[in-house]
């Protein structure tokens, strides 16, 4: 225990010297956090939307006010060719053209006038919507858009009593109810910085010491392996908390993230889960020689699995099926699950052990590996 | 005592075969020093002893434990200094022996005293908050070597620690390395200068991983069986060549001049005449007595033929 003691102490020491890695290990993640949280956006909002109206009454403009003042479309600019549809969105000038046939004036009218409400359906008028199908997520968006839209347009032009016929779905959205992506990143976001930080840093300070030689003098001395990879490991778990905190932070007040669940559940996870990466960087360490490789070999190892790999940005149950068994390795995949769960949902531990198992099972063995190759990749 | 004892030690990496059969003892007080040019596998066969590589064949017994069993035992008792600097640059001075003091589990009034006694005979007290980086060679590896004494080892293990350092800091080094012995340390280091190897006690001689003579290196000499000349001459590198090409001649560049080995059974007279053709009259010719670095010179000829 003393021991470790003096190593952690001389880690601290390291960190606290070498200003370029304390910059990595705070600013870092500050960056990422602004970057995911602005850049990584799926929400479809202003979809650029052009007329072509034919009909020319009140109503039409009346329709045409609704699409605009609503925050899913924006107008479009420069409409030159202002009746050719396709020729708009080949040229970009919209990502969406809705046409108004003449008739729309008269179709409200009877609407309005309508006293049977089993004549409801007999005039039939259409309007149409041609989207660029380009960007597949917004032009499904663009419809189901334009149909609330519409649908609004008839209940409000029904006389007072009438009511639309037909089944309708009730949605209610829970956790996230204004269907925020921010919500959904900010909380992966945690998870991927984390890996990302702790594996990094840790690697590259045990290449270093065996690029400057200090670890043969260390190896001489009564010092095992294990009580070396415990003491550089302490001084990494506080940093990582550090960077945890911070982007919680800025998920919380800046993006807005909720979080309902239990902070302290949330930060045991989080401690286990940053012993995985720590891992995770010894492991590295121990197959390299520099620090260079280090780093490459840390960023490669954990950025791209825990971005791609861990349902961060992508579903997992979409995946092709070897893909989705290597992400059972992949322990971003866990810890993102927890910490939605807990920030999101307010889940407890009934229903989180599960990935909190793997995560500790995932942690075990790799510093049983770590710890075997330690010794024997000094040569 | 043999506190240090290494038996048919064998070592390769991969084909290349960088120590065979290799022997060394060494005795408790005993200074021993490890002589060899760059590449003679000086530094493998410290590693080896040091627990830091593995080795194919042979024993190496420290103190009485057998390196491959009871290592752990060994570490307290060793103090081993790498080739490199191999301390935190960006730690004190003082800062590294307190590092060090706490790896060998030492408290903190044992190591205020320990560090007074290494600073007194190291001279390092006036830069006890200086970087180590920031020290000058010398003072480099007076540290190194204060950091491995900081827990006082039975053994002292040091590769090359006088390379590159300034002759007064390796005068300097080798009396802290004389006082240490006294102490009762034992001390094996290598060195690739043969004015250090007249300091020690005993001295090995090593080449391809080999071992190619050893004792004590006033008797070292006696093995020497050349008459030996030395030319003033500038050696360049034609009258080099030429100068080997001569039969039963042997001749190195020492410095500014030539050193030339004969067979002793024959007169130097016998070469004047191609020694003439060469620029070197018989006047630039003398006789003199051979130098360690002679008897190497020698010994290597003879065991590449």
């Amino acid at each position: 225990m003393y021991k470790i003691k003096f190593i952690a102490l001389k880690e601290l020491r390291h960190i606290m010297r070498d200003p370029r890695s304390l910059v990595i290990a705070i600013l870092m993640p500050i960056l990422m956090t602004l970057l995911y949280g602005y850049a990584i956006n799926l929400d479809i909002k202003n979809i650029k939307l052009a007329v072509i109206d034919f009909d020319k009454t009140s109503a039409s403009s009346d329709l045409i006010g609704r699409f605009y003042n609503s925050e899913y479309f924006s107008k479009a600019t420069d409409q030159v060719y202002i009746d050719d549809p396709e020729m708009i969105l080949k040229k970009g000038q919209a990502n969406a053209v809705l046409i108004i046939g003449p008739g729309l004036g008269e179709a409200i009218q009877k609407l309005k006038n309508i006293q049977n409400p089993a004549n409801l359906m007999i005039d039939k008028y259409e309007l149409g919507l041609t989207v660029d199908g380009a960007d597949a997520n917004m032009a499904a968006a663009a419809g189901s858009y334009s149909s609330i839209i519409v649908t609004q347009v008839i209940k409000d032009n029904l006389p007072p009593g009438f009511e639309l016929p037909g089944i309708r779905i009730s949605r209610q959205v829970f956790y996230n109810p204004d269907l925020k992506s921010s919500h959904f990143f900010v909380p992966g976001l945690i998870a991927v910085i984390l890996m990302m930080i702790s594996a990094l840093l840790t690697s590259v300070t045990i290449a270093r010491e065996k690029e400057t030689g200090t670890m043969e003098q260390l190896l001489t001395t009564p010092i095992t392996p294990r009580q070396i990879i415990i003491a550089k490991m302490l001084p990494y778990i506080g940093l990582a908390i550090l960077d945890g905190i911070i982007v919680l932070g800025f998920g919380v007040f800046h993006f807005g993230v909720p979080f309902i669940g239990s902070t302290l559940l949330l930060f045991v996870f989080g401690v286990i889960y940053v012993i995985t990466a720590l891992a995770i960087g010894i492991l590295i360490s121990t197959m390299v020689k520099t620090q260079l490789l280090a780093m490459m070999g840390a960023m490669i190892v954990t950025v791209l699995p825990a971005v791609m790999l861990s349902g961060f940005i992508f579903e997992i149950k979409n995946m092709p099926m070897i893909l989705q068994i290597i992400t059972h390795i992949v322990p971003a995949r866990y810890f993102i699950l927890i910490i939605r769960g807990i920030m999101l949902k307010g889940s407890s531990i009934e229903l989180l052990w599960v990935e909190g198992l793997f995560l500790i099972l995932l942690t075990i063995v790799l510093l049983a590996v770590a710890t075997r190759r330690f010794k024997l990749g000094v040569d | 005592m043999n506190l240090v004892k290494i038996n048919n030690l064998d070592k390769s990496y991969g084909q290349l075969k960088a120590v065979s059969d290799f022997c060394l003892s060494a005795d408790q007080g005993e200074l021993l020093a490890v002589a060899g040019p760059d590449g003679a596998g000086k530094t493998t066969i410290f590693r080896t002893v040091c627990g830091l590589l593995e080795y194919n064949n042979g024993t190496i017994n420290l103190a009485g434990f057998d390196i491959d069993k009871e290592f752990d035992k060994i570490k307290p008792l060793l103090g081993y200094m790498p080739q490199n600097f191999s301390l935190y640059p960006d730690l004190s001075v003082e800062e590294n022996l307190y590092f060090y003091a706490g790896l060998f589990g030492m408290k903190k009034n044992e190591y205020e005293q320990k560090k007074e006694r290494l600073y007194q005979f190291s001279g390092l007290g006036p830069f006890a908050k200086r970087r180590a980086g920031k020290l000058s060679g010398g003072m480099k590896q007076k540290l190194a070597l204060s950091c491995n004494l900081i827990h006082d080892p039975k053994i002292l293990i040091l590769d090359e620690p006088t390379t590159g350092v300034d002759p007064v800091s390796r005068r300097q080094f080798w009396d802290i390395l004389k006082k240490l012995k006294q102490d009762g340390s034992t001390i094996i280091v290598s060195t690739p200068y043969m004015d250090e190897v007249a300091l020690a006690d005993r001295a090995i001689f090593v080449h391809n991983g080999q071992k190619l003579i050893e004792g004590k290196p006033d008797e070292l000499l006696s093995h020497f069986n050349s008459a030996i000349y030395k030319i003033k001459a500038v050696p360049s590198s034609e009258v080099m060549t030429r100068l080997n090409q001569i039969e039963g001649v042997i001749s190195r560049r020492f410095g500014s001049s030539i050193h030339l080995y004969t067979d002793p059974q024959q007169k130097i007279e016998v070469h004047y005449n191609r020694l003439s053709q060469l620029g070197i009259s018989s006047e630039s010719i003398a006789p003199i007595k051979p130098e360690l670095e002679d008897l190497f010179i020698q010994l290597m000829e003879k065991s590449d033929a």
